[in-house]
């Protein structure tokens, strides 16, 4: 065989093992693949069509033109208002628990872990529980306001926003945290240290390098939050006491108690397609899918 | 002199030590910096030199002692008061700003305007010659460019000291030679105080006026490169600075005994511990065994190894005793070179004769 014979040979080798690493990368994702396509695509699809009939089978846009009522605007507006609330009241907690996981001492970011990763795996239906009764009117949290004189009578702190607002900020702050905690981790801190060689004092080293460098995380966490808290059920349900009307609330009820699933698709489409507009604002401005160093 | 004042600042550092637990990171160091001066800290990893710099800089706080800059006391001053340069290991570049932002960064801090900010980086770039750059991300840039960034940022705000943590250790070979030579340029030209801490002996041979040569926290030697090659103190700094082989050697009769035979051209130092021979390669010449002006070491030849600009011949003395001798290579020379197995004669000329101790 001449060299020449023998290149082509393998060349023709080469490529064919190159088609067969191809077919098994597509043979394993398979799975993921139609799973995805079953349980996400299908449903969604599905979904879609159903809002596009009345109770009747009639084909309408009546789902649609029914949404700017004022009482459906009205639910949407609550529920961006809460999401945006929560989101905010998660950063602003999140951030400096996130900050002293990172530069406290071990011990106390370990602990600080702990407690969050406990919070994370407990049940949702628990914590939201154990917030009602925390929160109630002869509860801990107002027997404490009350002996330590801050207050006189029990506040009226469940069964409504505030209530709400609490329950759900403690359910969504993992997702806020974890994420932030990952971006301030893979900080160098020579870069605080740099900053400090130029004559930055700690606060400004912070201002100047270490927030913009966490900014991705927050913007990860904050969608996060946002995004889930948008349709987010249980806990306004339970802690709202009927005086907090979020869209997946208003979904509920169209289905449970009126059996429209027009109405109720309709609803969740428009959900769907808000969230997935805010995702796609988020990337474009917070720069979330441009590769950091 | 009254110029050079303006431009640099002495240091002073007494007694400093730092530990960690029982490990002695800096063992009671004393060493004085001229103003203007290029220093060098060289020693291996876990030596203590990167704590010094560090305690200089004010991110190590040591236990005991006492640092002055220009007579100033700093031990309890923060980094961000320091008013020193500083280039890191990893350049330390901040990834969020472009380049001209980074090496505006200082004159920022320091409240210069805007005009005067945009002159000077310039200037600075301009020393570096990257000031076709002063736009690019940080993430387009080249190792050796951005070594070059993070020079052109330690000297922006022409800082009277000027730190610096093994700068050229991540460049290759060719890169870092020619920056050595325009570090050493630059510290002519601008004339700052300059610690600079290295691993490499060559790199701290090339560029410093003096050099501390530090192992376990201490300093085992600080001279000039020249004392520090030719006149090392002991067998640590002989076997650290350039490739030597230390040959043990016998007291005898008020001589110095090597092979059976003396050495002259050695005065031996009563109470000397463990004395040793320090034999170079490049000091080492084929001789004929009367020759007069050399002492003659006598063995056999093992290996002899090409290595580009220079032969390595490789020498058996006897006794588990090697040495290499270095030959350029020259047509002419090489015709003279043995061969393995070869008995040969070396000669060690008197004047390059040194025997050291073992420290203490």
């Amino acid at each position: 065989m001449s060299a020449a014979e023998l290149g082509a040979l393998n060349a023709r080798e080469l490529r064919n093992a190159e088609r067969r690493h191809r077919w098994y990368l597509f043979g394993s994702g398979l799975p993921a693949l139609l799973l995805v396509l079953l349980t996400f695509v299908l449903p969604i699809g599905w979904l879609f069509w159903l809002s596009l009939f009345d109770a009747n089978g009639q084909l309408t846009t009546e789902n649609y033109t029914r949404l700017l009522e004022p009482i459906y605007i009205l639910t949407f507006v609550q529920t961006f208002k809460i999401s945006v609330i929560v989101t905010l009241v998660c950063v602003a907690v999140g951030y400096p628990y996130a900050y002293f996981m990172i530069k406290g001492p071990r011990w106390l970011s370990n602990l600080a872990m702990a407690l969050l990763l406990v919070s994370l795996w407990t049940s949702l239906l628990v914590r939201t529980y154990a917030w009602l009764i925390i929160l109630q009117r002869r509860g801990i949290a107002n027997d404490l306001l009350m002996s330590l004189g801050i207050t006189d009578a029990p506040l009226a702190l469940v069964h409504n926003l505030t209530g709400t607002v609490i329950g759900m900020v403690h359910i969504m702050l993992p997702f806020m945290i974890l994420p932030l905690f990952a971006a301030m981790k893979s900080i160098d801190p020579i870069y605080n240290q740099a900053a400090a060689t130029f004559g930055a004092s700690p606060a400004r080293a912070f201002r100047d390098v270490f927030l913009p460098l966490s900014l991705p995380g927050l913007a990860a966490g904050a969608t996060l939050v946002f995004v889930i808290t948008l349709g987010f059920y249980v806990t306004p349900a339970l802690l709202g006491g009927g005086k907090v009307q979020m869209i997946s609330m208003r979904i509920e009820s169209d289905v449970s108690m009126y059996a429209n699933w027009g109405a109720a698709s309709s609803l969740g489409v428009v959900l769907l397609v808000t969230t997935l507009l805010i995702l796609f604002i988020v990337k474009k401005s917070a720069g979330l899918g441009r590769r950091s160093e | 002199m009254s110029e050079e004042h303006k431009l640099s600042m002495s240091i002073d550092i007494e007694n400093l030590t730092k530990t960690y637990g029982s490990f002695a990171a800096l063992d009671d160091v004393s060493l004085s910096i001229k103003s203007g001066e290029f220093l060098s800290l060289l020693g291996s990893s876990g030596s203590g030199k990167t704590t010094l710099l560090m305690a200089l800089a004010g991110f190590v706080s040591p236990n005991a002692g006492s640092i002055r800059f220009g007579g100033r006391e700093m031990v309890f001053e923060p980094p961000h008061k320091r008013d020193v340069g500083m280039m890191f290991q990893s350049y330390a570049l901040f990834p969020h700003m472009n380049v001209f932002q980074n090496v505006a960064y200082p004159l920022k801090l320091r409240g210069y305007s805007r005009a005067d900010i945009r002159q000077r980086v310039q200037q600075a770039l301009a020393m570096v010659e990257l000031d076709n750059l002063i736009e690019r991300n940080i993430t387009e840039l080249s190792g050796g460019q951005r070594q070059r960034i993070a020079l052109a940022r330690a000297i922006v705000f022409e800082p009277k000291i000027l730190l610096m943590d093994e700068p050229l250790s991540a460049l290759d070979k060719r890169l870092r030679e020619t920056m050595q030579l325009e570090l050493r340029r630059l510290h002519e030209r601008l004339g700052m105080t300059v610690v600079y801490v290295t691993h490499d002996q060559r790199e701290a041979l090339t560029m410093s006026d003096r050099i501390a040569v530090m192992s376990k926290g201490k300093i085992r030697q600080i001279d000039t490169p020249v004392n520090l090659y030719e006149r090392p103190a002991n067998r640590f700094i002989a076997e650290f600075v350039g490739e030597s082989s230390c040959l043990p050697v016998t007291l005898q009769d008020g001589q110095v005994m090597f092979q059976g035979r003396p050495l002259r051209g050695v005065t031996p130092v009563a109470g000397l511990s463990k004395p040793s021979l320090v034999v170079r390669p490049e000091k080492l010449q084929f001789v004929t065994a009367d020759a007069s002006d050399y002492n003659c070491l006598h063995g056999h030849v093992t290996d002899v190894i090409f290595q580009g600009e220079s032969q390595l011949v490789q020498i058996d003395l006897g006794e588990g005793m090697v040495v290499a001798i270095r030959r350029p290579t020259r047509s002419s020379e090489n015709n003279r070179l043995p061969s393995r197995g070869d008995a040969v004669v070396l000669g060690l000329h008197l004047k390059d004769t040194l025997v050291v101790g073992d420290e203490q």
